[in-house]
């Protein structure tokens, strides 16, 4: 027999979902829910798992507590640098440079994507490092500069690092700006100033919020930049995990950072979006 | 600084080149203030060009152009006293209407007083009928009543001219006819300079009181709506605006006699240069008959097509010698009470002087 058009359609929705959702429930769904099983357990005294129910893990929180403190001051503000770096060049892609150009400038921000992030910020060691920069202030006399391993290193690998993921968002969103908006809100009087103010950037807001969301969730897990460039002082949450799971084999105590984690970044992200569709008075916030 | 000049708007020899391209050349015109100009053309015949240079939204490469006997040549849109309509309204999505309209108002310096814009707002909005829309958002409102959005936002900034890019074309028929007598209704309550720019005759011909007929980037006829349609200034105009009938002919050499492709002699008018000419001929021109009637231009043919308007139709046919014609007969015209078939035989006569000859 024939199957209805209805349940013929619901099988195909169901077929093309189905790699995507078993790709989720393999190796996202189930791991979390192991580590979050792992993070109500103890440590075994060899090192690693064993079954318990108890909450010492959670308890024992505020020991990284200046890992935390680092992670959720460093991540937003380092998003927001990223921002103010990357809103006027997005501008200058978008709406300033020459179409003819463009598409080639538009590449030129991803191409540092071509080579490992890891390689780049070795790069950053060297040239904030002491025969780096400080070599050459020495030079002309300022002596015992010190870049490296400082708050300001890993917010400049920050910056560096995650500005094309900043720029793109908000480049496409000021590239869909319908350009005779521009010329409405010239024709009736306003000058460049207040129709960037009153026009591009409100309807570019989702552009930017996209940018935000996704640079402040990723350095939230962040551990190269802040150990590379932050040289163990700068400690991160991402780095306080590699510590637990492969230095001291605490993997319960890792657990519990890590869903503590998560949890932080769903509340900040829900409240983030519900601010942004307030501001920018549309109901959704696109993703690209 | 010049005084007040009696035209609002006025090119001198104003060209515009966009890289190698030229838009539109070498072009003078002259607004009176008050005026309702309508530029026509066909899609790239230069008069939105035209359009924008007024607003400020591109500057002549050659040439002036002067708003109320001011130059204007790099002059910013935000420091000139027109206001534009556009072409797909481009209403600020983020904002309610009551805010759309208002954005003009908010960028006045001194600032006005909240309650001011309010109320100038609404006033804007009562005059296009929105008045009870001021907090709906853009998306929620039908293309007609953005259409008056739009035009409440232009006018609310009290501009002494209002430019009017094919204000009409995202509109159905019905809402169109509508909006082009509110239109006119709007200009003389106002009693500002209207400049409409649009591709569709029937929108010009009815709105303005000035048609300016534009084609490769020149105008090619300035005149009042009924002299546009009954005096073309040449065959493009004849062509464009109305439908018209070409016949190939020759002026014979007393310049007062003209001789159709198919041998027919027609009385012209005189002072026509002799040699090869085109002439047009309206559709209504011509009436229809079953057999032989008056004197005149009379032309034989057979009826191949016809279409049926109501208290007119519009017959397709093929003149012998001359190829098709277009005829539109009033039903009155007719000289039998029923409607010509297609396959008859057809007498067309005319009065030669509407007939336009256009020099080869």
């Amino acid at each position: 027999m024939p199957l209805a058009p209805d349940r013929k359609r619901q099988l195909t929705t169901a077929a093309l979902v189905a790699p995507a959702g078993l790709w989720l429930f393999v190796f996202l769904v189930l791991p979390f829910m192991a580590m979050v099983v792992f993070a109500f357990g103890e440590r075994a005294p060899e090192g690693g798992y064993q079954a318990a129910f108890t909450f010492a893990q959670f308890a024992n929180l505020p020991s990284r507590a200046a890992a935390f403190w680092n992670t959720l001051m460093i991540a937003p503000i380092g998003a927001f640098l990223c921002l103010i770096v990357a809103y006027p060049v997005a501008y200058y892609l978008a709406i300033k440079s020459n179409p003819k150009y463009r598409l080639v400038l538009v590449s030129l921000v991803v191409v540092p994507f071509w080579t490992s992030l890891l390689v780049r910020t070795y790069a950053w060691m060297y040239i904030l490092g002491s025969r780096g920069i400080p070599n050459l202030l020495g030079m002309i006399g300022i002596e015992d500069v010190r870049l490296l391993n400082t708050p300001g290193a890993v917010l400049l690998g920050i910056v560096y690092g995650y500005l094309p993921l900043m720029i793109m968002p908000i480049y496409v969103s000021l590239e869909k700006l319908d350009r005779r908006l521009l010329e409405a809100s010239a024709d009736l009087g306003a000058k460049p100033v207040s129709t960037f103010f009153g026009v591009t950037l409100p309807l570019s807001l989702p552009g930017v919020m996209t940018g935000v969301a996704l640079v402040t969730i990723l350095l939230l897990g962040e551990y190269l930049i802040p150990q590379l460039l932050g040289g163990g002082k700068v400690f991160f949450i991402g780095n306080a995990l590699v510590d637990l799971f492969l230095q001291s084999r605490n993997w319960p105590f890792g657990s519990a950072i890590a869903v503590t984690l998560v949890v932080v970044v769903v509340i900040v992200l829900s409240v983030a979006m519900r601010i942004a569709w307030k501001v920018s008075g549309s109901r959704q916030v696109d993703l690209v | 600084m010049t005084a007040a000049s009696a035209n609002d708007i006025e090119f001198r020899s104003v060209t515009k080149r966009y890289g190698s391209v030229t838009a539109v050349t070498d072009i003078n015109l002259t607004v009176p203030k008050g005026a309702f100009v309508a530029l026509l053309g066909p899609s790239g015949c230069g008069k939105t060009t035209c359009l924008r240079m007024i607003g400020g939204f591109e500057q002549p490469s050659e040439g002036t152009v002067l708003i109320d006997g001011r130059e204007m040549n790099g002059v910013p849109p935000y420091r000139r006293a027109v206001n534009m309509v556009f072409q797909h309204y481009a209403l600020f999505p983020h904002f309610d209407v009551e805010q759309n309209v208002a954005y003009g108002l908010k960028q006045a310096r001194p600032k006005l007083a909240s309650s001011e814009i309010s109320a100038r707002a609404r006033q804007a909005l009562e005059m296009v009928r929105l008045g009870g829309f001021e907090k709906r958002r853009i998306h929620e409102m039908s293309g007609g009543q953005q259409q008056r959005v739009a035009l409440a936002r232009a006018i609310v900034n009290k501009p002494s001219v209002l430019l009017l890019d094919e204000p009409l074309a995202a509109l159905d028929k019905k809402l169109r006819t509508a909006m082009q007598i509110e239109l006119q209704t709007l200009q003389r309550e106002l009693g500002i300079t209207f400049v409409l720019v649009t591709h569709d005759q029937e929108e010009a011909l009815s709105m303005s009181d000035m048609v300016c007929v534009m084609n490769a980037g020149r105008i090619v006829q300035m005149a009042k709506p009924q002299d546009v349609y009954d005096k073309p200034a040449d065959l493009f105009v004849a062509d464009f605006v109305g439908k018209t009938n070409r016949i190939m002919a020759t002026v014979e050499a007393d310049g007062a006699t003209l001789r159709l492709s198919n041998g027919t002699a027609l009385p012209a008018g005189s002072g026509l240069k002799p040699g090869v000419a085109t002439v047009a001929l309206r559709p209504e021109a011509i009436e229809l008959a079953r057999q032989a009637g008056r004197d005149g231009g009379v032309l034989a043919g057979t009826v191949t097509h016809r279409i049926f308007l109501g208290s007119t139709a519009e017959y397709q046919i093929s003149v012998d010698g001359l190829g098709d014609f277009l005829v539109t007969a009033d039903r009155r015209s007719v000289q039998e009470s029923d409607l010509v078939e297609p396959g008859e035989r057809v007498v067309l006569t005319f009065d030669p002087g509407k007939v336009h000859v256009f020099p080869a």
